[in-house]
C-alpha cells in the first residue's frame, strides 16, 4: 500500500504490507536505524520518535496510518554538527551507558517537555488545574515509559531537568 | 502477523459499512492493545478499518451539564482537558495512572474501553485459555499467575478488566454512544458494556458484531469529592493489581473483576450511615478469592477505606 511521509524533514514514499510497524519501515525500508527495538511490545519506549511533535511507541503503530504525518527520529534532531539542546544536555550529563535507550529517550524528552510547556498535568501532580512545574518527581513519572536496563536514571534525570524549557 | 487489508473511511457511516463487507473486520484506533495482540497472533482480523481520523475526536459540552468525550478523543487529550481536570478529577488520574506518555497519545477513549485483559495466560499461547479458544481450559485457575478476579469470576475464565479509565467512567454513570451497521445508534450505561465471563469469556461486551462506539457521554459530575487510586506492582507504567474510583457517593473497583466492579454494597453501606472501613467491609463480603489473590481482600479493604476517607464519602452527604 502506498503510503506518503515526511521524515526529519524530508518527503518519502513506501509502498508497504499493512503489516509493516512504524518502527519496522524506518529501520528496515528507510535505514534510519537510531530507532531501537527493545521490546516490540510498548513496554519499553526504545522506539519512541516524534509523529507530528507528539511521542508515541513506533512499534505499535502501523506505517500505513501514517500518511501525511511528519515524523522525526533521533537522525533529524540535529542542525548539522549542532546538536538539538536536549542531546547536548544528554552528553553533558553522561546520561547513558551502552546507549541503547538513548535515541528513545530523547524523542521522549523532547515530547514530554511540549506536554509540559503545554500544561498537561500528569499523576504526580498534585493540583490539577495548577500549572506546571517539572519537579524530578514530575520527571520521573512523565518519563515512566523509557526504560534504561543500565540504570542511568539518575544523569537521565540530570539532563533532563538541565534541557527543561530549552527543548 | 497474519495478512489482513486495510482501509481508512471518511465518517461513521463509511466506516461501518467497510466493516460490514468484510467479515473478520476489527476497527483500528490507537492499535497499542489491536496491533500488540495481532504481533502474537492472539488477534487476527482480515480486515482493518482504520478509525483513528475519523471526526470523533472532540470534547464538548453537552446540554445536561455534562461532558461528551468523542470515540477517537486520545487518553492525553482527555487528561489535558481543563473541563475534564476540573470538573472530572478522578477520571484525569485514572488516565494518567494507566501505561505512560507515548501510549496515551496513541490510545484512544473507545480503545482504552475495549481493550483486552492482561492475564498472563491469555497472553501465553501455549497454555489453554478460554477467552482465546472457546472450550480449551482455563490455565490461570490454579495457576501461579495472582492478578485475578475476587468478583464475579466463573469456572471458565477469572481474569480481570484491566482499564483504568473505565473504573472512573464506572463510578462517575457514563454512558456509551454506539453506532451500528444499519445506521441504528443506541446508548448503554457503562455498566452494561462490559459483561462478566460465564461460560462464555470470550464474549466480553455487549456490542453486536459491527457495532462501533462513538462516544462516552459523562453526566454533570455528583456533588462531593473524586478520587483515583491504583496499586501497582513498581511505581508507574504497570497495570492495576487493584484500584478504587470515588465520585461523590459512587464507588467503583478495578483490577477485581472481568468488568469494573460498581461498589454498590459499598455505596448502599455508605448511603446508610457507614464509615469507610465498614462500607468497604460491606462490599467484600461477596468476595470470593481463590487462594492465590487472596492479597486482593486486604488491598481494596485498606484503599477504598483511604479513597472514602479522603473524598470525605459517607461524611453526611
Ligand atoms: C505496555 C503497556 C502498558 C499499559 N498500561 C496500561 C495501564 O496501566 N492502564 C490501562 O488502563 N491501560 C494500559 N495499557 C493499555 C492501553 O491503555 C490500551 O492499549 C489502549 O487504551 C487501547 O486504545 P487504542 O485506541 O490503542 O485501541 P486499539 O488497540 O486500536 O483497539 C482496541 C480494541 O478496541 C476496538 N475499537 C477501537 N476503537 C473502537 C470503536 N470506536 N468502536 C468499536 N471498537 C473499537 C478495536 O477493534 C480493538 O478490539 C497499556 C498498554 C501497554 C502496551
Ligand atoms: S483467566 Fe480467562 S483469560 Fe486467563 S487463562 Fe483463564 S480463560 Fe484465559
Ligand atoms: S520497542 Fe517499542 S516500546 Fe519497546
Ligand atoms: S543506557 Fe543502556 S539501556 Fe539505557
Amino acid at each position: 500500500m502506498k503510503t506518503h511521509f515526511t521524515i526529519n524533514g524530508q518527503a518519502a514514499s513506501l509502498d508497504l504490507d499493512p503489516r509493516t510497524t512504524l518502527l519496522d519501515a524506518l529501520r528496515e525500508r528507510l535505514d534510519l536505524k537510531g530507532s531501537k527495538k527493545g521490546c516490540d511490545h510498548g513496554q519499553c519506549g526504545a522506539c519512541t520518535v516524534l509523529v507530528n511533535g507528539q511521542r508515541i511507541n513506533a512499534c505499535l503503530s502501523l506505517a500505513v496510518t501514517h500518511e501525511g504525518d511528519e515524523i522525526t527520529t533521533i537522525e533529524g534532531l540535529a542542525q548539522g554538527e549542532a546538536l538539538h539542546p536536549v542531546q547536548a544536555a544528554f552528553l553533558e550529563h553522561d546520561a547513558f551507558q551502552c546507549g541503547y535507550c538513548t535515541p528513545g529517550q530523547i524523542c521522549s524528552t523532547i515530547g514530554m517537555l511540549k506536554e509540559a510547556a503545554d500544561g498537561w498535568a500528569s499523576l504526580a501532580t498534585d493540583d490539577l488545574t495548577a500549572d506546571t512545574v517539572l519537579t524530578d518527581e514530575e520527571i520521573r513519572e512523565r518519563m515512566s515509559g523509557n526504560l534504561c536496563r543500565c540504570s542511568a536514571y539518575p544523569q537521565i534525570l540530570a539532563a533532563i531537568r538541565s534541557a527543561g524549557g530549552l527543548a | 502477523m497474519k495478512p489482513f487489508t486495510y482501509e481508512r473511511p471518511a465518517d461513521v457511516a463509511e466506516a461501518l459499512a467497510m466493516a460490514a463487507a468484510v467479515p473478520g473486520s476489527r476497527f483500528l484506533a490507537g492499535g497499542t492493545n489491536l496491533v500488540d495482540l495481532m504481533k502474537l497472533q492472539i488477534e487476527q482480523p482480515t480486515h482493518l478499518v482504520d478509525v483513528s481520523r475519523l471526526p470523533l475526536a472532540e470534547i464538548a459540552e453537552t446540554a445536561e451539564g455534562g461532558l461528551r468525550l468523542g470515540a477517537t478523543t486520545t487518553n492525553s487529550q482527555v487528561a489535558a482537558d481543563m473541563k475534564v481536570r476540573a470538573r472530572y478529577p478522578a477520571l484525569a488520574q485514572a488516565i494518567l495512572s494507566g501505561a505512560s506518555g507515548q501510549l496515551r497519545n496513541k490510545a484512544t477513549t473507545a480503545g482504552n474501553l475495549l481493550q483486552r485483559t492482561r492475564c498472563a495466560y491469555f497472553y501465553d499461547t501455549t497454555k489453554p485459555c478460554n477467552k482465546r479458544q472457546p472450550g480449551a481450559g482455563c490455565a490461570a485457575i490454579g495457576g501461579i499467575y495472582a492478578n485475578t478476579a475476587i468478583f464475579g469470576s466463573s469456572e471458565a475464565c477469572i481474569a480481570t478488566h484491566p482499564s483504568d479509565m473505565a473504573v472512573a467512567m464506572s463510578a462517575l454513570d457514563a454512558q456509551v454512544e454506539i453506532a451500528g451497521p444499519n445506521g441504528q445508534e443506541r446508548a448503554i450505561s457503562l455498566e452494561a458494556l462490559h459483561r462478566l465471563p460465564g461460560e462464555t469469556p470470550h464474549i466480553e461486551t455487549s456490542l453486536q458484531p459491527g457495532e462501533m462506539i462513538t462516544a462516552v457521554v459523562l453526566p454533570p459530575p455528583p456533588p462531593g469529592g473524586q478520587i483515583y487510586r491504583k496499586a501497582r506492582e513498581r511505581a508507574s507504567y504497570a497495570f492495576a493489581i487493584g484500584s478504587v474510583a470515588v465520585a461523590g457517593g459512587k464507588v467503583a473497583l478495578g483490577a477485581v473483576a472481568h468488568k469494573p466492579w460498581r461498589a454498590r454494597a459499598a455505596e448502599q453501606a455508605l448511603a446508610d450511615g457507614a464509615n469507610p472501613a465498614e462500607a468497604m467491609a460491606a462490599e467484600l463480603s461477596s468476595a470470593k478469592p481463590d487462594g492465590h489473590n487472596d492479597f486482593k481482600l486486604k488491598l481494596m479493604a485498606r484503599l477504598g477505606a483511604a479513597c472514602l476517607t479522603t473524598t470525605g464519602a459517607g461524611d453526611g452527604q
